[in-house]
Protein backbone atom coordinates (compact mmCIF):
# COMPACT_ATOMS: atom_id res chain seq x y z
CA UNK A 1 0.00 0.00 0.00
CA UNK A 2 1.27 3.54 -0.81
CA UNK A 3 1.24 5.55 2.55
CA UNK A 4 1.80 8.55 1.33
CA UNK A 5 -1.01 8.62 -1.53
CA UNK A 6 -3.22 7.24 1.48
CA UNK A 7 -2.67 9.76 4.01
CA UNK A 8 -3.62 12.10 1.00
CA UNK A 9 -6.74 10.95 0.61
CA UNK A 10 -7.37 10.53 4.63
CA UNK A 11 -5.82 14.22 4.80
CA UNK A 12 -8.33 15.95 2.12
CA UNK A 13 -11.17 14.07 3.71
CA UNK A 14 -10.70 15.14 7.35
CA UNK A 15 -9.10 18.08 5.93
CA UNK A 16 -12.48 18.57 3.83
CA UNK A 17 -14.57 18.54 7.33
CA UNK A 18 -11.79 21.34 9.37
CA UNK A 19 -12.22 23.41 6.76
CA UNK A 20 -16.25 23.12 6.53
CA UNK A 21 -16.05 24.16 10.56
CA UNK A 22 -13.60 26.85 10.42
CA UNK A 23 -15.85 28.61 8.17
CA UNK A 24 -18.04 28.75 10.97
CA UNK A 25 -15.18 30.56 13.47
CA UNK A 26 -13.83 32.45 10.47
CA UNK A 27 -17.24 34.13 9.06
CA UNK A 28 -18.35 35.25 12.54
CA UNK A 29 -15.10 36.33 13.78
CA UNK A 30 -15.00 38.11 10.07
CA UNK A 31 -17.98 40.10 11.39
CA UNK A 32 -17.68 40.33 15.44
CA UNK A 33 -14.24 39.89 15.76
CA UNK A 34 -15.36 36.97 18.40
CA UNK A 35 -14.15 33.76 18.29
CA UNK A 36 -16.99 31.61 19.10
CA UNK A 37 -15.42 28.51 20.98
CA UNK A 38 -19.04 27.14 21.17
CA UNK A 39 -19.14 26.36 17.91
CA UNK A 40 -17.40 23.28 17.99
CA UNK A 41 -20.37 21.85 20.44
CA UNK A 42 -22.79 22.57 17.82
CA UNK A 43 -20.73 20.74 15.67
CA UNK A 44 -20.99 17.81 18.23
CA UNK A 45 -24.81 18.24 18.50
CA UNK A 46 -25.21 18.01 14.76
CA UNK A 47 -23.96 14.74 15.16
CA UNK A 48 -25.59 13.66 17.91
CA UNK A 49 -28.85 14.84 16.44
CA UNK A 50 -28.15 12.78 13.12
CA UNK A 51 -27.18 10.05 15.35
CA UNK A 52 -30.72 10.13 17.29
CA UNK A 53 -32.62 10.47 14.08
CA UNK A 54 -30.69 7.73 12.22
CA UNK A 55 -31.17 5.10 14.62
CA UNK A 56 -34.70 5.94 14.90
CA UNK A 57 -35.38 5.91 10.99
CA UNK A 58 -33.33 2.56 11.24
CA UNK A 59 -35.50 1.44 14.10
CA UNK A 60 -38.23 1.54 11.84
CA UNK A 61 -36.81 -1.47 9.68
CA UNK A 62 -38.22 0.63 6.28
CA UNK A 63 -36.25 -0.66 3.14
CA UNK A 64 -35.05 2.80 2.73
CA UNK A 65 -31.59 3.17 1.36
CA UNK A 66 -28.84 4.50 3.36
CA UNK A 67 -27.71 7.79 1.63
CA UNK A 68 -31.63 8.76 2.34
CA UNK A 69 -31.78 8.13 5.88
CA UNK A 70 -28.41 9.78 6.73
CA UNK A 71 -29.67 12.66 4.59
CA UNK A 72 -32.63 12.65 7.30
CA UNK A 73 -29.91 12.76 9.77
CA UNK A 74 -28.60 15.80 8.06
CA UNK A 75 -32.18 17.81 7.65
CA UNK A 76 -32.74 17.18 11.50
CA UNK A 77 -29.47 18.25 12.48
CA UNK A 78 -29.03 21.46 10.52
CA UNK A 79 -32.17 23.35 11.99
CA UNK A 80 -31.49 21.83 15.41
CA UNK A 81 -27.89 23.38 15.17
CA UNK A 82 -29.58 26.40 13.13
CA UNK A 83 -31.02 27.30 16.39
CA UNK A 84 -28.59 26.46 18.46
CA UNK A 85 -26.50 29.09 16.78
CA UNK A 86 -29.10 31.78 16.72
CA UNK A 87 -29.71 31.47 20.37
CA UNK A 88 -26.04 31.68 21.07
CA UNK A 89 -25.77 35.00 19.57
CA UNK A 90 -29.24 36.74 20.68
CA UNK A 91 -29.05 35.31 24.35
CA UNK A 92 -24.74 34.79 24.81
CA UNK A 93 -23.16 37.36 23.27
CA UNK A 94 -25.72 40.11 21.70
CA UNK A 95 -25.79 41.55 25.11
CA UNK A 96 -22.09 41.80 25.04
CA UNK A 97 -21.58 43.32 21.92
CA UNK A 98 -19.95 46.44 23.23
CA UNK A 99 -18.37 44.58 26.33
CA UNK A 100 -14.96 44.61 26.27
CA UNK A 101 -13.37 41.67 24.15
CA UNK A 102 -12.27 39.06 26.65
CA UNK A 103 -16.07 39.24 28.34
CA UNK A 104 -17.13 37.32 24.93
CA UNK A 105 -14.80 35.39 24.56
CA UNK A 106 -14.79 33.78 28.21
CA UNK A 107 -19.14 33.81 27.74
CA UNK A 108 -18.18 31.25 24.82
CA UNK A 109 -16.52 29.08 26.49
CA UNK A 110 -18.76 28.85 29.26
CA UNK A 111 -21.27 28.60 26.47
CA UNK A 112 -19.43 25.37 25.14
CA UNK A 113 -19.43 23.68 28.63
CA UNK A 114 -22.65 24.22 29.13
CA UNK A 115 -24.12 22.95 25.50
CA UNK A 116 -21.06 19.77 26.69
CA UNK A 117 -23.36 19.25 29.76
CA UNK A 118 -26.64 19.32 27.51
CA UNK A 119 -25.26 16.96 25.75
CA UNK A 120 -24.48 14.83 28.21
CA UNK A 121 -27.39 14.87 29.83
CA UNK A 122 -29.45 14.00 26.76
CA UNK A 123 -27.04 11.56 25.24
CA UNK A 124 -25.17 10.24 28.09
CA UNK A 125 -21.21 9.76 28.55
CA UNK A 126 -20.90 6.91 26.62
CA UNK A 127 -19.73 7.34 23.23
CA UNK A 128 -22.17 6.43 20.30
CA UNK A 129 -21.56 3.97 17.81
CA UNK A 130 -23.37 5.45 14.12
CA UNK A 131 -25.32 2.56 12.61
CA UNK A 132 -22.68 1.84 9.46
CA UNK A 133 -25.24 1.78 7.26
CA UNK A 134 -23.78 3.50 4.28
CA UNK A 135 -22.20 0.36 2.35
CA UNK A 136 -18.78 1.19 2.26
CA UNK A 137 -17.15 0.19 -0.84
CA UNK A 138 -13.73 1.15 -1.60
CA UNK A 139 -12.24 1.98 -4.51
CA UNK A 140 -8.02 1.07 -5.35
CA UNK A 141 -6.16 4.38 -6.81
CA UNK A 142 -2.98 3.84 -7.50
CA UNK A 143 -2.03 1.79 -4.31
CA UNK A 144 -4.63 3.43 -2.13
CA UNK A 145 -7.66 3.33 -1.28
CA UNK A 146 -10.71 5.52 -1.30
CA UNK A 147 -13.90 4.48 0.29
CA UNK A 148 -17.61 6.00 -0.76
CA UNK A 149 -17.64 7.55 2.49
CA UNK A 150 -14.64 9.57 1.74
CA UNK A 151 -15.52 10.60 -1.74
CA UNK A 152 -19.07 11.43 -0.25
CA UNK A 153 -17.48 13.79 2.03
CA UNK A 154 -14.93 15.52 0.00
CA UNK A 155 -17.73 16.02 -2.42
CA UNK A 156 -20.14 17.57 -0.25
CA UNK A 157 -17.51 19.66 1.23
CA UNK A 158 -16.80 20.90 -2.26
CA UNK A 159 -20.15 21.82 -3.03
CA UNK A 160 -21.02 24.01 0.59
CA UNK A 161 -17.58 25.90 0.13
CA UNK A 162 -18.78 26.54 -3.63
CA UNK A 163 -22.42 27.41 -2.36
CA UNK A 164 -21.11 29.71 0.26
CA UNK A 165 -18.87 31.40 -1.42
CA UNK A 166 -21.61 32.13 -4.17
CA UNK A 167 -24.02 33.40 -1.12
CA UNK A 168 -21.09 35.56 -0.22
CA UNK A 169 -19.82 37.01 -2.90
CA UNK A 170 -22.97 37.10 -5.50
CA UNK A 171 -26.09 37.65 -3.48
CA UNK A 172 -27.52 40.95 -2.39
CA UNK A 173 -27.23 39.49 1.40
CA UNK A 174 -23.89 38.44 0.99
CA UNK A 175 -22.72 42.45 -0.13
CA UNK A 176 -25.06 42.79 3.10
CA UNK A 177 -22.52 40.43 5.06
CA UNK A 178 -19.13 41.87 3.48
CA UNK A 179 -20.17 45.44 4.17
CA UNK A 180 -20.86 44.48 7.72
CA UNK A 181 -17.27 42.86 8.24
CA UNK A 182 -15.73 45.66 6.48
CA UNK A 183 -17.51 48.40 8.66
CA UNK A 184 -20.75 47.68 10.64
CA UNK A 185 -21.32 51.77 11.25
CA UNK A 186 -21.05 52.68 7.80
CA UNK A 187 -22.97 49.64 6.33
CA UNK A 188 -25.52 50.76 9.38
CA UNK A 189 -25.82 54.24 7.68
CA UNK A 190 -26.56 52.18 4.41
CA UNK A 191 -29.37 50.48 5.69
CA UNK A 192 -27.91 47.20 6.72
CA UNK A 193 -29.46 46.01 9.75
CA UNK A 194 -26.40 44.53 11.46
CA UNK A 195 -28.32 42.52 13.70
CA UNK A 196 -29.69 40.63 11.08
CA UNK A 197 -26.46 39.80 9.13
CA UNK A 198 -24.74 38.55 13.02
CA UNK A 199 -27.58 36.26 13.60
CA UNK A 200 -27.21 35.02 9.84
CA UNK A 201 -23.49 34.49 9.99
CA UNK A 202 -24.23 32.24 13.51
CA UNK A 203 -27.22 30.37 11.73
CA UNK A 204 -24.57 29.57 8.81
CA UNK A 205 -21.94 28.92 10.07
CA UNK A 206 -24.35 26.35 12.58
CA UNK A 207 -25.45 25.37 9.80
CA UNK A 208 -22.43 24.09 8.35
CA UNK A 209 -21.56 22.88 11.40
CA UNK A 210 -24.10 20.07 11.19
CA UNK A 211 -23.04 18.75 8.19
CA UNK A 212 -19.47 18.77 9.38
CA UNK A 213 -20.83 17.07 12.20
CA UNK A 214 -22.43 14.26 10.46
CA UNK A 215 -20.17 13.53 8.15
CA UNK A 216 -17.63 13.24 11.16
CA UNK A 217 -19.87 11.02 12.80
CA UNK A 218 -20.36 8.82 9.75
CA UNK A 219 -16.44 8.79 8.87
CA UNK A 220 -15.40 7.72 12.08
CA UNK A 221 -18.54 5.50 13.05
CA UNK A 222 -18.70 7.61 16.18
CA UNK A 223 -20.16 10.61 17.75
CA UNK A 224 -19.23 11.28 21.35
CA UNK A 225 -20.11 14.56 23.81
CA UNK A 226 -16.83 15.67 24.23
CA UNK A 227 -16.24 15.31 20.26
CA UNK A 228 -16.60 19.05 19.70
CA UNK A 229 -13.65 19.93 21.68
CA UNK A 230 -10.81 18.66 19.86
CA UNK A 231 -12.46 19.20 16.74
CA UNK A 232 -13.41 22.52 17.31
CA UNK A 233 -9.86 23.69 18.49
CA UNK A 234 -8.77 21.77 15.23
CA UNK A 235 -10.42 23.81 13.19
CA UNK A 236 -9.92 26.77 14.88
CA UNK A 237 -6.51 26.61 14.04
CA UNK A 238 -7.28 25.77 10.59
CA UNK A 239 -9.16 28.97 10.48
CA UNK A 240 -6.11 31.24 12.15
CA UNK A 241 -3.92 28.91 9.43
CA UNK A 242 -5.72 30.22 6.62
CA UNK A 243 -5.92 33.40 8.55
CA UNK A 244 -9.02 34.58 10.36
CA UNK A 245 -12.00 36.26 8.63
CA UNK A 246 -11.11 34.96 5.68
CA UNK A 247 -13.51 32.57 4.08
CA UNK A 248 -10.88 31.61 1.67
CA UNK A 249 -8.25 31.05 3.91
CA UNK A 250 -10.71 29.03 6.22
CA UNK A 251 -11.08 26.23 3.03
CA UNK A 252 -7.21 26.39 2.78
CA UNK A 253 -6.42 26.15 6.20
CA UNK A 254 -8.78 23.31 6.81
CA UNK A 255 -7.36 21.25 3.59
CA UNK A 256 -3.55 21.92 4.96
CA UNK A 257 -3.88 21.29 8.21
CA UNK A 258 -5.58 17.62 7.17
CA UNK A 259 -2.78 16.77 5.05
CA UNK A 260 -0.47 17.99 7.59
CA UNK A 261 -2.52 15.76 10.56
CA UNK A 262 -2.72 12.48 7.93
CA UNK A 263 0.91 12.79 6.77
CA UNK A 264 2.03 13.91 9.93
CA UNK A 265 0.55 10.63 11.51
CA UNK A 266 1.55 8.14 8.74
CA UNK A 267 4.96 8.75 8.91
CA UNK A 268 6.20 9.99 12.47
CA UNK A 269 6.31 6.19 13.66
CA UNK A 270 8.94 5.45 10.87
CA UNK A 271 10.63 8.59 11.44
CA UNK A 272 11.09 8.50 15.03
CA UNK A 273 11.95 4.89 14.96
CA UNK A 274 15.38 5.01 16.58
CA UNK A 275 16.71 1.63 15.02
CA UNK A 276 16.53 3.63 12.03
CA UNK A 277 18.59 6.25 13.02
CA UNK A 278 22.22 5.56 12.82
CA UNK A 279 23.93 6.28 16.46
CA UNK A 280 21.09 5.49 18.52
CA UNK A 281 19.91 2.62 16.92
CA UNK A 282 23.30 1.21 17.88
CA UNK A 283 22.84 1.53 21.56
CA UNK A 284 19.35 -0.23 21.01
CA UNK A 285 20.89 -2.78 18.87
CA UNK A 286 19.86 -5.32 21.39
CA UNK A 287 15.88 -4.26 21.28
CA UNK A 288 15.95 -3.63 18.27
CA UNK A 289 17.12 -7.42 17.39
CA UNK A 290 13.96 -8.50 19.42
CA UNK A 291 11.20 -6.07 18.48
CA UNK A 292 12.62 -4.60 14.95
CA UNK A 293 11.15 -0.85 16.07
CA UNK A 294 11.62 1.21 18.59
CA UNK A 295 9.19 3.96 18.06
CA UNK A 296 9.41 6.97 19.79
CA UNK A 297 6.15 8.79 18.75
CA UNK A 298 3.64 6.66 17.65
CA UNK A 299 0.49 7.80 15.33
CA UNK A 300 -1.36 8.18 18.56
CA UNK A 301 0.31 11.64 18.33
CA UNK A 302 -1.73 12.49 15.54
CA UNK A 303 -3.79 15.61 17.97
CA UNK A 304 -0.38 17.30 18.08
CA UNK A 305 0.24 18.37 14.50
CA UNK A 306 -2.74 20.55 14.39
CA UNK A 307 -1.59 21.84 17.47
CA UNK A 308 1.98 22.46 16.37
CA UNK A 309 1.17 23.95 13.50
CA UNK A 310 -0.87 26.93 15.31
CA UNK A 311 1.94 27.55 17.11
CA UNK A 312 4.13 27.78 14.01
CA UNK A 313 1.70 30.07 12.75
CA UNK A 314 0.92 32.36 15.56
CA UNK A 315 4.69 32.61 15.70
CA UNK A 316 5.74 33.00 12.02
CA UNK A 317 2.52 34.34 10.37
CA UNK A 318 0.37 35.52 12.66
CA UNK A 319 -1.68 37.03 9.92
CA UNK A 320 -2.43 33.43 8.41
CA UNK A 321 -1.77 32.17 4.81
CA UNK A 322 -4.19 34.69 2.90
CA UNK A 323 -4.83 37.18 6.30
CA UNK A 324 -4.05 40.67 5.50
CA UNK A 325 -1.33 42.61 7.65
CA UNK A 326 -3.22 44.03 10.13
CA UNK A 327 -2.46 47.70 9.99
CA UNK A 328 -3.90 50.61 12.11
CA UNK A 329 -6.60 51.91 11.29
CA UNK A 330 -6.40 55.52 10.23
CA UNK B 1 -39.32 80.25 -0.03
CA UNK B 2 -39.39 76.69 -0.29
CA UNK B 3 -40.60 74.35 2.57
CA UNK B 4 -38.41 73.66 5.79
CA UNK B 5 -36.84 70.06 5.47
CA UNK B 6 -34.50 69.77 8.45
CA UNK B 7 -34.93 72.04 11.43
CA UNK B 8 -32.30 71.11 14.51
CA UNK B 9 -33.58 72.59 17.42
CA UNK B 10 -30.92 72.89 20.66
CA UNK B 11 -28.51 70.62 20.02
CA UNK B 12 -25.79 69.99 22.31
CA UNK B 13 -23.17 66.83 22.68
CA UNK B 14 -20.56 66.68 25.36
CA UNK B 15 -17.28 64.61 25.23
CA UNK B 16 -15.82 64.68 28.69
CA UNK B 17 -15.22 68.11 29.76
CA UNK B 18 -15.45 69.37 26.42
CA UNK B 19 -18.48 70.76 24.75
CA UNK B 20 -18.36 69.90 21.37
CA UNK B 21 -21.69 71.41 20.52
CA UNK B 22 -23.98 73.96 22.70
CA UNK B 23 -27.18 74.55 21.28
CA UNK B 24 -26.98 74.62 18.10
CA UNK B 25 -29.75 75.26 16.32
CA UNK B 26 -30.22 75.72 12.03
CA UNK B 27 -33.03 75.47 9.71
CA UNK B 28 -32.33 73.53 6.38
CA UNK B 29 -35.07 74.23 3.56
CA UNK B 30 -35.63 71.94 0.54
CA UNK B 31 -33.49 72.24 -2.60
CA UNK B 32 -30.81 74.20 -0.64
CA UNK B 33 -27.47 74.06 -0.51
CA UNK B 34 -26.21 74.88 2.88
CA UNK B 35 -23.04 75.40 4.18
CA UNK B 36 -21.41 74.43 7.90
CA UNK B 37 -17.93 76.12 7.92
CA UNK B 38 -15.71 77.21 10.88
CA UNK B 39 -12.20 76.22 12.33
CA UNK B 40 -10.95 73.37 12.85
CA UNK B 41 -12.71 71.31 15.69
CA UNK B 42 -15.31 74.22 15.76
CA UNK B 43 -17.82 70.53 16.17
CA UNK B 44 -18.70 70.33 12.65
CA UNK B 45 -18.13 67.13 12.14
CA UNK B 46 -19.60 66.01 15.66
CA UNK B 47 -22.87 68.19 14.03
CA UNK B 48 -22.82 65.41 11.25
CA UNK B 49 -22.38 62.55 13.27
CA UNK B 50 -24.83 63.46 15.58
CA UNK B 51 -27.58 64.52 12.50
CA UNK B 52 -26.75 60.45 10.98
CA UNK B 53 -27.25 58.92 14.30
CA UNK B 54 -23.12 57.51 14.55
CA UNK B 55 -23.37 59.43 17.82
CA UNK B 56 -25.89 60.35 20.27
CA UNK B 57 -26.98 63.66 21.23
CA UNK B 58 -27.05 65.00 24.82
CA UNK B 59 -29.50 67.58 24.17
CA UNK B 60 -32.11 68.49 21.30
CA UNK B 61 -34.14 67.14 18.45
CA UNK B 62 -34.16 67.28 15.00
CA UNK B 63 -37.43 67.41 12.91
CA UNK B 64 -37.17 65.73 9.24
CA UNK B 65 -39.65 66.11 6.69
CA UNK B 66 -42.08 67.68 9.32
CA UNK B 67 -41.58 64.02 11.51
CA UNK B 68 -39.14 64.05 14.71
CA UNK B 69 -36.25 62.16 13.92
CA UNK B 70 -35.06 59.17 15.98
CA UNK B 71 -31.38 60.09 16.11
CA UNK B 72 -28.65 57.44 17.35
CA UNK B 73 -29.72 54.74 15.42
CA UNK B 74 -27.81 54.92 11.68
CA UNK B 75 -30.64 52.76 10.54
CA UNK B 76 -33.26 54.88 11.41
CA UNK B 77 -31.56 57.85 9.69
CA UNK B 78 -30.44 55.99 6.31
CA UNK B 79 -34.44 55.02 5.93
CA UNK B 80 -35.80 58.87 7.20
CA UNK B 81 -33.54 59.92 4.19
CA UNK B 82 -30.35 61.38 5.31
CA UNK B 83 -27.18 59.96 3.87
CA UNK B 84 -23.63 61.46 4.55
CA UNK B 85 -19.87 60.97 3.26
CA UNK B 86 -16.83 60.99 5.33
CA UNK B 87 -14.00 63.12 5.92
CA UNK B 88 -11.64 60.35 5.79
CA UNK B 89 -13.03 58.14 2.88
CA UNK B 90 -15.00 55.40 4.76
CA UNK B 91 -15.65 52.89 1.48
CA UNK B 92 -15.65 49.07 1.84
CA UNK B 93 -12.41 48.72 0.21
CA UNK B 94 -11.86 44.99 -0.34
CA UNK B 95 -15.60 45.14 -2.72
CA UNK B 96 -15.98 46.42 -5.84
CA UNK B 97 -17.43 50.11 -6.83
CA UNK B 98 -20.42 48.70 -7.99
CA UNK B 99 -20.87 46.56 -4.66
CA UNK B 100 -20.51 49.50 -2.17
CA UNK B 101 -23.44 51.21 -4.37
CA UNK B 102 -25.32 48.22 -4.08
CA UNK B 103 -25.27 47.65 -0.62
CA UNK B 104 -26.74 51.44 -0.44
CA UNK B 105 -29.76 49.90 -1.75
CA UNK B 106 -30.46 48.08 1.07
CA UNK B 107 -32.09 50.70 3.10
CA UNK B 108 -34.76 50.66 0.26
CA UNK B 109 -35.15 46.78 -0.39
CA UNK B 110 -36.04 44.19 1.68
CA UNK B 111 -32.96 41.74 1.14
CA UNK B 112 -33.56 38.09 3.08
CA UNK B 113 -31.32 34.88 3.48
CA UNK B 114 -33.83 32.97 2.06
CA UNK B 115 -35.09 34.65 -0.83
CA UNK B 116 -31.42 35.46 -1.55
CA UNK B 117 -30.65 31.55 -1.83
CA UNK B 118 -33.94 30.21 -3.35
CA UNK B 119 -34.04 33.14 -5.87
CA UNK B 120 -38.04 33.88 -6.21
CA UNK B 121 -38.37 35.87 -9.43
CA UNK B 122 -39.52 38.86 -7.54
CA UNK B 123 -35.68 38.45 -5.74
CA UNK B 124 -33.88 38.27 -9.24
CA UNK B 125 -35.95 40.77 -10.39
CA UNK B 126 -35.39 43.07 -7.66
CA UNK B 127 -31.77 42.20 -7.65
CA UNK B 128 -31.24 43.14 -11.20
CA UNK B 129 -33.09 46.48 -10.67
CA UNK B 130 -30.47 47.26 -7.54
CA UNK B 131 -27.59 46.16 -10.02
CA UNK B 132 -29.11 48.31 -13.12
CA UNK B 133 -29.38 51.53 -10.48
CA UNK B 134 -26.18 51.19 -9.16
CA UNK B 135 -24.93 51.14 -12.33
CA UNK B 136 -26.81 54.31 -13.56
CA UNK B 137 -25.46 55.92 -10.06
CA UNK B 138 -21.75 55.19 -11.28
CA UNK B 139 -22.59 56.95 -14.38
CA UNK B 140 -24.43 59.62 -12.71
CA UNK B 141 -21.28 60.61 -10.76
CA UNK B 142 -18.80 59.91 -14.05
CA UNK B 143 -17.15 56.74 -12.76
CA UNK B 144 -18.83 54.15 -14.25
CA UNK B 145 -16.22 52.58 -16.39
CA UNK B 146 -14.30 51.50 -12.40
CA UNK B 147 -17.43 49.69 -11.93
CA UNK B 148 -15.53 46.27 -11.45
CA UNK B 149 -12.81 47.71 -9.78
CA UNK B 150 -11.91 47.23 -6.03
CA UNK B 151 -13.14 50.57 -4.31
CA UNK B 152 -9.15 50.50 -2.49
CA UNK B 153 -8.14 50.85 -6.16
CA UNK B 154 -9.90 53.52 -7.23
CA UNK B 155 -7.77 57.05 -7.24
CA UNK B 156 -8.53 59.58 -4.25
CA UNK B 157 -11.01 61.96 -6.56
CA UNK B 158 -13.12 58.44 -7.59
CA UNK B 159 -13.45 57.11 -4.09
CA UNK B 160 -14.62 60.84 -3.37
CA UNK B 161 -17.01 60.25 -6.08
CA UNK B 162 -18.21 56.85 -5.12
CA UNK B 163 -18.71 57.96 -1.48
CA UNK B 164 -21.43 60.10 -3.16
CA UNK B 165 -22.76 57.63 -4.92
CA UNK B 166 -23.33 55.16 -2.02
CA UNK B 167 -24.75 58.01 -0.30
CA UNK B 168 -27.18 58.79 -2.98
CA UNK B 169 -28.22 54.30 -3.76
CA UNK B 170 -30.30 55.07 -0.21
CA UNK B 171 -32.63 57.86 -2.11
CA UNK B 172 -31.67 60.26 0.16
CA UNK B 173 -33.99 63.80 0.72
CA UNK B 174 -30.83 65.15 2.37
CA UNK B 175 -27.43 64.66 1.14
CA UNK B 176 -24.83 65.26 3.72
CA UNK B 177 -21.23 65.62 2.69
CA UNK B 178 -18.57 66.55 4.79
CA UNK B 179 -15.31 68.21 3.30
CA UNK B 180 -16.21 66.48 -0.14
CA UNK B 181 -13.27 68.39 -1.43
CA UNK B 182 -11.21 67.78 0.98
CA UNK B 183 -7.61 66.75 -1.00
CA UNK B 184 -8.95 67.49 -4.50
CA UNK B 185 -6.94 69.76 -6.64
CA UNK B 186 -8.33 72.37 -8.71
CA UNK B 187 -9.69 70.08 -11.61
CA UNK B 188 -11.48 68.05 -9.22
CA UNK B 189 -12.65 70.93 -7.36
CA UNK B 190 -14.51 71.80 -10.10
CA UNK B 191 -16.01 69.21 -11.27
CA UNK B 192 -17.40 68.19 -7.42
CA UNK B 193 -18.93 71.90 -7.82
CA UNK B 194 -20.96 70.79 -10.94
CA UNK B 195 -21.54 67.32 -9.59
CA UNK B 196 -23.34 68.75 -6.25
CA UNK B 197 -24.69 72.17 -8.41
CA UNK B 198 -26.28 68.97 -10.60
CA UNK B 199 -27.50 67.17 -7.42
CA UNK B 200 -29.54 69.93 -6.65
CA UNK B 201 -31.21 70.47 -9.78
CA UNK B 202 -32.13 66.87 -9.71
CA UNK B 203 -33.96 68.31 -6.40
CA UNK B 204 -32.04 67.17 -3.54
CA UNK B 205 -31.04 69.22 -0.50
CA UNK B 206 -27.43 69.48 0.42
CA UNK B 207 -25.50 70.07 3.71
CA UNK B 208 -22.04 70.68 3.22
CA UNK B 209 -19.03 70.90 5.56
CA UNK B 210 -15.92 72.41 3.82
CA UNK B 211 -12.33 73.90 4.43
CA UNK B 212 -12.35 75.20 0.75
CA UNK B 213 -14.17 78.83 1.42
CA UNK B 214 -13.94 79.42 -2.24
CA UNK B 215 -16.09 76.61 -2.54
CA UNK B 216 -18.89 77.28 0.15
CA UNK B 217 -19.35 80.78 -0.59
CA UNK B 218 -19.70 79.81 -4.53
CA UNK B 219 -21.90 77.04 -4.19
CA UNK B 220 -24.08 77.53 -0.96
CA UNK B 221 -27.25 79.25 -1.02
CA UNK B 222 -26.61 79.77 2.88
CA UNK B 223 -23.85 79.02 5.39
CA UNK B 224 -23.84 78.46 9.16
CA UNK B 225 -20.32 79.33 11.00
CA UNK B 226 -19.76 77.29 14.38
CA UNK B 227 -16.77 78.19 16.51
CA UNK B 228 -16.23 76.40 19.77
CA UNK B 229 -19.36 73.94 19.12
CA UNK B 230 -22.15 77.12 19.09
CA UNK B 231 -23.36 78.70 15.60
CA UNK B 232 -22.24 82.26 15.71
CA UNK B 233 -23.56 83.34 12.30
CA UNK B 234 -25.90 81.67 9.23
CA UNK B 235 -26.99 83.69 6.68
CA UNK B 236 -26.61 83.91 2.57
CA UNK B 237 -22.54 83.77 1.62
CA UNK B 238 -22.29 87.38 1.46
CA UNK B 239 -23.31 88.57 4.35
CA UNK B 240 -21.95 86.15 6.20
CA UNK B 241 -18.46 86.93 4.68
CA UNK B 242 -18.78 90.08 6.10
CA UNK B 243 -19.83 89.43 9.98
CA UNK B 244 -17.07 90.72 12.20
CA UNK B 245 -17.83 87.64 14.19
CA UNK B 246 -16.88 85.32 11.73
CA UNK B 247 -13.99 86.97 10.09
CA UNK B 248 -12.59 86.88 13.55
CA UNK B 249 -13.40 83.13 14.35
CA UNK B 250 -12.69 81.90 11.24
CA UNK B 251 -11.46 83.60 7.74
CA UNK B 252 -9.00 86.26 9.26
CA UNK B 253 -8.74 89.28 8.59
CA UNK B 254 -7.53 88.82 5.03
CA UNK B 255 -10.24 86.71 3.61
CA UNK B 256 -12.11 90.16 2.77
CA UNK B 257 -9.04 91.02 0.06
Amino acid sequence: MDIFLQQIINGLTTGSVYAIVALGYTMVYGVIQLINFAHGEVVMIGAMTAFTVIMAVVGLGLPLPPALIVLLGVLAAVPVCMAIGYTLERVAYRPLRHAPRLAPLITAIGMSIILQHLALLIWGRDPRAFPQIMENASFAIGGAAISTVQIAIILMSVVLMAGLTWFVYRTRFGIAIRATAEDVRVAALMGVDANRVIAATFVIGAGLGAIAGVMVGTYYGIAHYTMGFTLGLKAFSAAVLGGIGNLAGAMLGGIVLGLVEALGTGYIGDLTDLCRWPLVGGMLAERCEADGHAILFGSNYQDVFAFLVLILVLVFRPSGLLGERVSERA
Amino acid sequence: MSAVLLEARAIGKRFGGVQALKDVSLTIREKEIYGLIGPNGAGKTTFFNVLTGLYTRDTGDVLFAGQPLELGSPYVVAQAGIARTFQNIRLFGNMTALENVMVGRHVRTQAGVFGAIFRTRAQREEEAAIKRRADELLHYVGIAHRAGALAKHLSYGDQRRLEIARALATEPKLLALDEPAAGMNATETVALRQLIEGLRADGLTVLLIEHDVKLIMGLCDRVAVLDYGEKIAEDVPAIVQRDPKVVEAYLGGGAND
